[in-house]
């Protein structure tokens, strides 16, 4: 349970995009990030994080930038471009229609 | 805004690589460290949280690759890398790769060029408007024995099937035509090839003059007044391409005419020897140009939209028909016939030009096959190392890429050079192909171009593919366990190289044979005995114009005083006149009766070449006398009622019966008259490449200006012939300045023009054929020397357990030569297919030809041999312990 090939597909965008829509973060950062949320429900694998990251960045819904950390050390921090946030808007939305429709179908049967 | 993102990182990715990979591997040991820092806040000790940090991340390396399968630019990436190997590869083993790519070179190369060439003679429309509606008619005899069923056309049918049909736009007629080309003023006189056009042929075949006009209706009358259009290429040579030329006269034949107009450039049809254009009728007395059996006409037409080319003929085949029933006892044909303008064109060279494709196609593939064959060896030599690399996780389609960028580099440069040098061929092809038609529109293009990267594509997938996929696809185990002591553990692969081996024989000996069938048939041609001498003979034509020359007396005189002057001359041994010399070309023919067969009406076979030749002739151009007498000088002027047949007329025409004193009854000099039989001599060929044929000859002192106005003189020299040609034109100008000579050939220039095509054909396929033998040989010696490189362990043994190195060096032959024999079997069904394809350009040569046959298989297995002769004696030769040593 949890493992990044139970994640309903194509998710793990939408989750990086909304974890990152708050503030810039860092990879670890955004994996400790959705574990936290989900109670540890969820444990994104750098496997296929990092994969997807740079997918999105070289898609131009992210954008990286080197910083420091609180620690003083440098770190690739994330950030969501304009064009992210509007492809964040559109995967939540099909998102939303995806779990009502599921939900329809496990509580209605 | 996200494409300008976009942009920024595909820039960023394509200049900053390997900053942005440092980076990757920073952000990846930035993730580490921070598992690490975790697991030591958990209490772990730096060690244990270190091991348990990598536990969790996963193979570190794979991760990176992961991350960087998805940035920009990746695939040019891996084919980057795959270059960049393939290159390495290839420069750590330069003798194969520089035999490889000349290979290739030679076969691109060539390939290209004949499809340059054979593109722009076959396939290329004609330069005509919509020219897939534009058809010849020809006349068909029924009974007709000989040509192809196609016959010229006679001025008066072709004016009929005008008026009378309508299945056709329109008509318009040719005929090639000869003029003695003079200046108002004293410019050197030229002889110059002309054709008569109906005034119609430039509209039918949709063309505009580019100065001036086309001729006009009124213009096309026997009697009409003498205009003329200039060649292209005649205005800017003689005229140098001034405009104010139109409306000013030229002389042909003494007569003037005035230019009204001047052809494009690009016009060269039907061949870029024709000069000046006429107009059709005024070529013709006007008695001819309404005969219905005096053939000579070139008619072309134009289909229309809504009528059928079926439907079309049918209405002028009927015509013609009513024309043959009307002049019963006349050459006139019952049919006509249609075929399409481009198969008109081509017709002469298009079996050559495919038999030249198909095998510089064979040499491709064979040239494909080897360097397939050279892969192979390489990929089993690698196999340890592609085995270990597909353990390692190299994933089969990795490898296989890998392999097939290997030999695609070498097809790249192969084909690259290729092309260079078949721009180089196909310009040398166009110009020293004799009579190649359209030789004028063939150039290198964007579709050639394609065409070529096509052929590398393909050429690449051929020589690459078998290798790559038969190297990848096998168990690692086996591969590390097969030690080079183990014997037969690469049996399949030796399978395959030589199933390739004998595919390369097979093709190599179909284009042998071809080769030399062709060789062969051209061989027959140039020994073809003419059946005259023609070693140190000069001839020189020249045609008196009627205009001045309109006397018996003139012509005779003209001729008498030229034979006296270059009989004087030193050098010259002996001299004679003929109207064609033997070889020199069909010219012309007469149908006949015999009086003395009474039974024998009109029929088509009756009719034999006709000659004009003064009393020496025979004599000087060694043609026999059999029976009878030659010409005197007392058969000249008005007593000229006799001839002299040969010895193909008297077989033909009197089996069994003596021709001296019977007559043969023929149209000469415009009536129709008896001509009594003097002599019979040997026969001569007109054209080698032709079967003998029934030939007459009459007298020429009888000087008609029709008749015996054209004439060649032969002379024959006590030394170089060619020293003749500017003291016999002398003596010609002091006789007639304003009298043109031209073809001014020896004997053997006559023979060498006639067998020139076939000369080119043979030369190129055996020069093809040869060097399909030496890869053969070559793909032959490197299997076999590798098979020996395989098995030194295994003969080794042999020899040490006692085996003869007599019985090695059998056993490697024998090995060598299976696969040999096996390809000769196939390729000598195929070379009888061959055979049969081409034997309408064969002469004297069947399809079978047991000398060819036996002598290109000789070739093959002496090739054959020698190249497994030296791997088997380096077999033969293995020291028993140092065999052993090897590992």
């Amino acid at each position: 349970m949890g493992k990044p090939s139970d994640l309903v597909q194509g998710t793990l965008d939408l989750l990086v995009l909304k974890t990152l829509s708050l503030e810039p973060k860092h990879g670890w950062a955004i994996a400790k990030r959705i574990q936290q949320i989900t109670n540890e429900v969820l444990q994104v694998q750098q496997g296929s994080l990092y994969p997807a990251l740079h997918r999105l960045e070289q898609q131009g819904w992210i954008r990286a930038k080197w910083s420091e950390t609180e620690t003083g050390r440098q770190a690739k921090f994330y950030s969501l471009t304009a064009a992210g946030r509007v492809q964040l808007e559109r995967e939540m939305e099909s998102w939303s229609r995806l779990s009502t429709a599921i939900n329809l179908v496990v509580e209605g049967a | 805004m996200r494409i300008l993102e976009q942009i920024r990182m595909s820039i960023l990715m394509l200049f900053r690589r390997r900053s942005q990979a440092a980076r990757l591997d920073e952000e990846l040991q930035f993730h580490l460290d921070q598992q690490m820092k975790e697991n030591i806040a958990r209490g772990m000790t730096p060690l244990q949280a270190r091991s348990a940090a990598m536990r969790s991340f996963g193979n570190p390396t794979l991760l990176r690759d992961q991350a960087r399968s998805h940035w920009i630019w990746n695939g040019m990436e891996k084919l980057l890398r795959d270059l960049r190997y393939g290159a390495r590869t290839l420069a750590r083993s330069p003798g194969f790769t520089v035999v490889s790519i000349l290979v290739l070179v030679l076969g691109i190369g060539a390939t290209t060029s004949l499809f340059t060439i054979v593109r722009a003679v076959l396939l290329k429309p004609l330069p005509f408007a919509d020219p897939d509606k534009l058809v010849m008619i020809y006349e068909h005899f029924r009974e007709a024995t000989s040509g192809d069923g196609f016959n010229v056309v006679a001025a008066g049918d072709f004016r009929e099937w005008r008026q009378q049909t309508h299945g056709f736009q329109d008509m318009a007629a040719y005929r090639n035509y000869g003029f003695n080309l003079t200046g108002e003023h004293s410019e050197l006189p030229e002889v110059v090839q002309a054709g008569a056009g109906s005034w119609n042929l430039l509209s039918v075949l949709g063309v505009q003059p580019a100065l001036g006009r086309a001729f006009m209706p009124e213009e096309d009358q026997p009697e009409a007044n003498h205009v003329a259009m200039l060649s292209w290429s005649l205005f800017q040579r003689r005229f140098s391409g001034d405009a104010s030329v139109l409306g000013k006269q030229i002389h042909l034949d003494s007569t003037p005419y005035t230019i009204v107009g001047v052809l494009p450039a690009w016009f060269v049809y039907p061949d870029a020897h024709i000069q000046v254009w006429v107009p059709y009728a005024q070529t013709f007395p006007p008695d001819i140009y309404d005969m219905h059996d005096t053939h000579q006409s070139y008619v072309i037409a134009r289909l229309r939209p809504d009528v059928s080319a079926a439907a079309a003929i049918k209405e002028v085949s009927a015509v013609q028909y009513r024309l043959h029933l009307a002049n019963a006892s006349k050459a006139v044909a019952e049919d006509a016939v249609i075929r399409p303008m481009i198969d008109d064109v081509v017709q002469n060279v298009k079996t050559p030009l495919i038999v030249l494709l198909c095998s510089v196609g064979c040499m491709l593939l064979i040239a494909c096959l080897n360097v397939s064959n050279l892969l192979v060896a390489r990929a089993a030599a690698r196999r340890k190392e592609v085995a270990v690399r597909g353990a390692l996780g190299g994933s089969r389609l990795t490898l296989i890429r890998e392999q097939m960028t290997e030999s695609l580099l070498i097809c790249f440069v192969g084909g690259a050079l290729g092309v260079l040098l078949s721009l180089l061929a196909t310009s040398w092809l166009a110009g020293h192909w004799q009579a190649l038609p359209r030789a004028e529109s063939i150039h290198v293009d964007g579709t050639v171009l394609a065409f070529s990267i096509g052929l590398v594509f393909v050429t690449a997938l051929l020589a690459g593919l078998v290798p790559a996929i038969s190297s990848t696809g096998e168990g690692v185990l086996a591969a590390l366990q097969e030690s080079s002591r183990s014997i037969g553990g690469s049996a399949s692969r030796a399978m395959l190289r030589k199933t390739m081996l004998t595919a390369e024989i097979a093709l190599t000996v179909v284009l042998l044979v071809s080769a030399g069938l062709l060789f062969k048939s051209f061989l027959h041609l140039r020994t073809a005995d003419l059946g005259c001498i023609t070693d140190r003979v000069l001839t020189v034509q020249y045609g008196l114009p009627d205009k001045q020359y309109d006397t018996r007396e003139k012509v005779l005189a003209f001729h008498q005083s030229l034979l006296e002057r270059v009989r004087r001359l030193p050098g010259v041994r002996a001299a004679a006149l003929v109207s064609t010399p033997p070889g020199g070309g069909y010219e012309g023919d007469r149908i006949f009766t015999i009086p003395e067969h009474p039974s024998s009406s009109f029929s088509l076979q009756n009719d034999a070449l006709n000659r004009t030749a003064d009393p020496q002739y025979f004599t000087v151009m060694q043609i026999p006398l059999i029976r009878g007498r030659f010409f005197t000088d007392h058969e000249r002027l008005m007593n000229d009622r006799f001839i002299i047949i040969s010895r193909k007329f008297e077989e033909q025409f009197f089996a069994g019966d003596n021709p001296i004193g019977r007559h043969v009854r023929v149209n000469w000099g415009g009536k129709l008259d008896n001509y009594e039989i003097i002599g019979v001599v040997g026969d001569t060929l007109y054209d080698v490449t032709e079967p003998v044929k029934a030939t007459m000859y009459f007298p020429i002192l009888s000087g008609i200006p029709t008749e015996t106005g054209s004439a060649a003189i032969v002379a024959r020299s006590t030394g170089d012939p060619v020293a003749l040609s500017i003291p016999i034109q002398q003596q010609v100008a002091a006789l007639d300045p304003a009298l043109p000579v031209y073809d001014v050939l020896t004997m053997q220039q006559i023979l060498g023009k006639s067998t020139a095509s076939q000369s080119f054909s043979a030369t190129l396929l055996v020069a093809f054929a040869t060097l399909s033998l030496v890869l053969a040989g070559v793909g032959l010696y490197g299997v076999l020397s590798y098979l020996v490189t395989q098995r030194v362990v295994e003969i080794g043994i042999r020899i040490a357990l006692g085996a003869q190195r007599g019985e090695v060096l059998r056993l490697v032959l024998l090995d060598g030569l299976r696969p040999v024999f096996i390809g000769l079997a196939i390729g000598l069904a195929g070379g009888a297919v061959a055979g049969i394809l081409i034997r309408s350009i064969l002469y004297g040569t069947s399809a079978f030809d047991p000398v060819v046959l036996i002598a290109m298989v000789g070739c093959l297995l002496l090739t054959a041999v020698l190249a497994c002769i030296l791997p088997a004696i380096r077999a033969s030769r293995i020291e028993p312990i140092q065999a052993l040593r090897t590992e």
